[in-house]
């Protein structure tokens, strides 16, 4: 009977004795090459000098919209500013836009899905009914809207892309809290005679909030693709700023003479989102096979 | 009980005439896992049934019992392998058998039914068209004849109206109802053999009995029956043979009769011992030893008057069509000092929600709930929480009454009242809350996640005790427990109610552990109190016909006569 109840093994779950660079070793490639490519932009944010010695508003007149070559791995654009170098100078612009835009709608997330899923019957029903509203409306129009007031500025972009991408988040957490509010333990709560506010700041904040970590890498990729599309739309940060997405939008007269003025950028936006999704799906698996063991 | 020494009895004396065997398994082989870190968890098995009869394959969860008879219909599932020195069926060989052929077989030669028709039905298909489509899987009969059949094995397995019940989808239909159209799909081909793994366990006690009976019915037709059972007084009408199986062997393996009249392993003998009833009450059902009452252990002084009592309650609660339904009509009981009151029905007889109302985790609509004397129900909840400390839970499924990010030591520290000042009392008496429910220090560290179910259930027993109760309501707290560890929680329960005088409010839906458990018994049905009483006059001289249904549906287990030598331990 003993062994009938014994606990798993802990090293049956999993659990390696740790040694040196296993978890390394243990790394899909493609997670690999993810935090790498992500390492590296992280590095350009702080220190682009380190990654390239040109400067990246240095106009070059005799040497304009020049291929890809092995003096400019990227090429250069209109006015031969090396194109490689505007991209590792724009990263800092870039996520931070992706940063601010996903922070402040998680930070509008959480305040409105925490207030239905805890709130009445009437708070619920104005809060959901007021998400749905702003479902139903573009983010595109909602960027218009703040340049029009505002000005095309990196505020803007993280105010409309921050706005924008708010109501799908607040509909998760909602959902979390109303789940987390129902479960056994909350009740269990309840019946040791734990007063309610104890019981959202112990048990429904911190649980109905975990699957949050892992949507916010997520959502910087995402927000990084939608502010790179409202600068395209020439909404965002105002040239010569090298923001990867006003980068696109600077390059799109030329298209037919200098393909590289598009796809280098559109590729490294791509390339850092993917990874960034990437990265976040090993995290939230990671975490979720740790909980549902 | 202690999972059975390799050593395999030489079994098979079961006397048997080879000729006519539907089924020969000899040396049974299966193994999980990549080639090279294989886990083999059946042992070599060996077992054979003849037509028209029934085997009993009997174990706890994790013993073999569901993969052994899986691979009768080769459905161990992909990275599984599979080796017998023999695996015949009517004369064929089962092994190395391609996907194709193991459709042709399935359904056609062995019908298998599943625990939960809820899960294993497709719930957006009338029933009808399901067991319709067992028919034309194998190309049976034209369409006004598949009609006819599908009709005819409704009627078969007993379920009323069968016209209009195939047209309707499993949601629609009862329990019973559902398992036995499942049981209809499984024989539509009318095959030789049915493998039924754990038929019943998800039903109530009187649906139950319909489903055995319609088991019943097809061994008498000539069928071979292959029964898998944790519940060794399920197996007991209906098996000629029964096999015990634990850590992929099996144990023992004997006609029914001689098995459970003289069990000759120990583990069966504990298995058989472990099951709560009527003759178990007051004695202990693991054979594992009453441990050394702890020395400071602060019993509740004697008072007389009822610590917990309910007068009419009643609680409605609105449907989705907007009606309200009445849950809980007219219930009143009282509960006194170190006394357990059984409250026994079916699903949704309104036991969990008289459960809360007891908690005071919902105000009644009508009548009211005192608890040590005081008004308890309808007070307002500041008023209340103090004294939520004289009333504690135990839940069915402990893992979901715990905080997942939190450690056993959170969860005890958390229940722990404002008496122990500082950390270091706080942790003491944690320790001391585990040593009482029969775990040890090294358990604090760890999460409920890395304990096993039994372990679980008596981490959520300690918190129960933690803020020293006088009562503990107990939702069917032993429901999702394996028979031998159920008979220790029980044990321990009954342990903890001698040393501490706490009062049972003990919910089950299983009259076996009722009776058991219980000094007086509430039986309730559709939210009213049918009979009330001492636990032997309630269920041994039940008065309402509803309750002598209910004690009529018991599978009653012939016990053995009590062993000439005491129970020994297995040696590990």
């Amino acid at each position: 009977m003993s062994s009938l109840a014994s606990p798993p093994n802990p090293t049956a779950l999993g659990r390696q004795p740790s040694q040196p660079l296993l978890w390394l070793r243990r790394l899909r490639p493609g997670v690999a090459l993810a935090g790498a490519l992500v390492a590296f932009l992280l590095l350009a944010t702080l220190v682009p000098a380190l990654l390239t010695g040109k400067d990246p508003y240095a106009v070059d007149l005799s040497a304009t919209l020049q291929a890809p070559s092995l003096e400019h791995i990227m090429g250069t654009d209109q006015s031969g500013r090396d194109l490689y170098a505007r991209v590792i100078y724009g990263a800092r612009e870039s996520l931070l836009i992706g940063l601010g835009a996903t922070a402040l709608s998680m930070a509008l997330a959480i305040a409105l899905g925490v207030a239905a899923g805890l709130g009445n019957r009437w708070v619920d029903g104005i809060v959901s009914r007021g998400l749905e509203v702003m479902f139903a409306f573009p983010v595109l129009l909602l960027a218009l809207l703040f340049v029009a007031v505002f000005g095309p500025s990196a505020a803007t972009e993280i105010l409309a892309v921050g706005i924008g991408t708010a109501p799908g988040y607040a509909r998760m957490v909602r959902g979390q809290v109303l789940a987390v509010r129902d479960s056994g333990y909350v009740e269990a709560a309840r019946a040791l005679g734990h007063p309610y506010g104890s019981i959202v700041r112990r048990h429904i904040f911190p649980n109905a909030m975990r699957p949050l970590v892992v949507m916010f890498t997520l959502g910087v990729g995402q927000s990084i693709v939608w502010a790179s599309g409202i600068a395209f739309l020439g909404l965002g940060v105002p040239p010569p700023a090298p923001e990867w997405g006003a980068l696109l939008n600077a390059g799109r007269p030329y298209v037919t003479q200098a393909w590289w003025l598009e796809v280098m950028p559109g590729l490294v936006i791509v390339l850092f989102s993917l990874s960034l999704t990437t990265l976040g799906r090993h995290i939230q698996q990671r975490l979720e096979g740790g909980i549902s063991r | 009980m202690t999972t059975p020494s390799v050593t395999q009895p030489a079994a098979v004396a079961v006397p048997h005439d080879p000729e006519r065997d539907l089924l020969r398994v000899e040396n049974l082989r299966v193994a999980f896992g990549e080639p090279g870190a294989e886990q083999e968890v059946v042992h070599g098995v060996s077992f054979s049934l003849a037509p028209g009869e029934c085997l009993a394959i009997v174990g706890e969860s994790g013993s073999g019992k569901s993969v052994s008879a899986r691979t009768l219909v080769g459905l161990t599932g992909g990275r599984s392998r599979v080796q017998a020195d023999r695996l015949e069926l009517d004369g064929e060989s089962l092994l190395e058998m391609s996907d194709r052929r193991w459709r042709s077989i399935r359904g056609r030669k062995v019908g298998f039914i599943l625990q939960d028709a809820l899960v294993s039905l497709d719930q957006l298909r009338p029933v009808g068209k399901e067991i319709d489509e067992a028919l034309r899987l194998h190309d049976w009969g034209g369409r006004p004849a598949r009609r006819r059949r599908v009709r005819e094995l409704l009627e078969l397995v007993g379920v009323p109206e069968p016209e209009v019940r195939a047209k309707q989808r499993p949601y629609e239909l009862s329990g019973g109802l559902r398992q036995r159209a499942l049981i209809a799909s499984a024989i539509a081909m009318d095959p030789q053999l049915i493998i039924a793994d754990e038929p019943t366990t998800a039903l109530d006690m009187t649906v139950q009995a319909q489903v055995l009976e319609q088991l019943e019915a097809a061994k008498r037709r000539g069928k071979a029956l292959i029964l898998i059972s944790h519940d060794l007084a399920v197996v007991s009408k209906l098996a000629d043979t029964v096999a015990v199986m634990a850590g992929g062997q099996i144990l023992e393996y004997a006609p029914a009769e001689r098995l459970f009249a003289r069990p000759e392993h120990a583990y069966t003998r504990a298995l058989i011992e472990a099951i709560p009833s009527a003759d178990s009450r007051g004695r202990r059902l693991s054979p594992a030893q009453r441990r050394a009452p702890l020395g400071a252990v602060e019993r509740r002084p004697e008072s007389d008057g009822p610590v917990l009592s309910a007068s009419e309650l009643v609680k409605r609660f609105r449907g989705p069509d907007g009606v309200d339904r009445t849950v809980v009509d007219d219930v009143s009981f009282s509960l006194g000092q170190g006394e357990t009151l059984g409250i026994v029905g079916e699903s949704g007889s309104g036991k969990t929600t008289t459960a809360r109302l007891a908690l005071a985790l919902l105000d009644p609509d009508g009548g009211e709930v005192s608890l040590a004397g005081e008004a308890w129900s309808g007070l307002p909840e500041r008023s209340r929480r103090q004294r939520r400390r004289e009333i504690s839970v135990i839940y069915q499924d402990p893992l979901s009454s715990f905080d997942p990010r939190w450690s056993v030591e959170q969860i005890l520290l958390d229940a722990l009242g404002e008496e122990y000042a500082g950390a270091a009392a706080k942790r003491a008496r944690a320790v001391e809350l585990l040593e009482l429910v029969g775990l040890e220090q090294e358990h604090l560290k760890r999460r409920p996640l890395q304990l096993s179910g039994g372990q679980r259930q008596r981490v959520a027993i300690a918190r129960a005790l933690a803020p020293q109760p006088q009562v503990i309501v107990c939702d069917e707290p032993v429901s999702a427990l394996d028979v031998s560890i159920q008979a220790q929680v029980l044990d321990l329960l009954a342990d903890l109610q001698k040393e501490l005088g706490v009062s049972y409010l003990f919910i089950s839906h299983d009259l076996g552990v009722i009776h058991h458990i219980s000094d007086r018994v509430l039986v309730m049905c559709d939210g009213k109190v049918v009979e009330q009483g001492s636990a032997d006059d309630v269920l041994v001289r039940p008065r309402h016909p509803y309750t002598q249904k209910l004690v009529a549906s018991l599978p009653a287990l012939e016990r053995p006569a009590p062993p000439t030598e005491p129970l020994r331990e297995v040696a590990a």
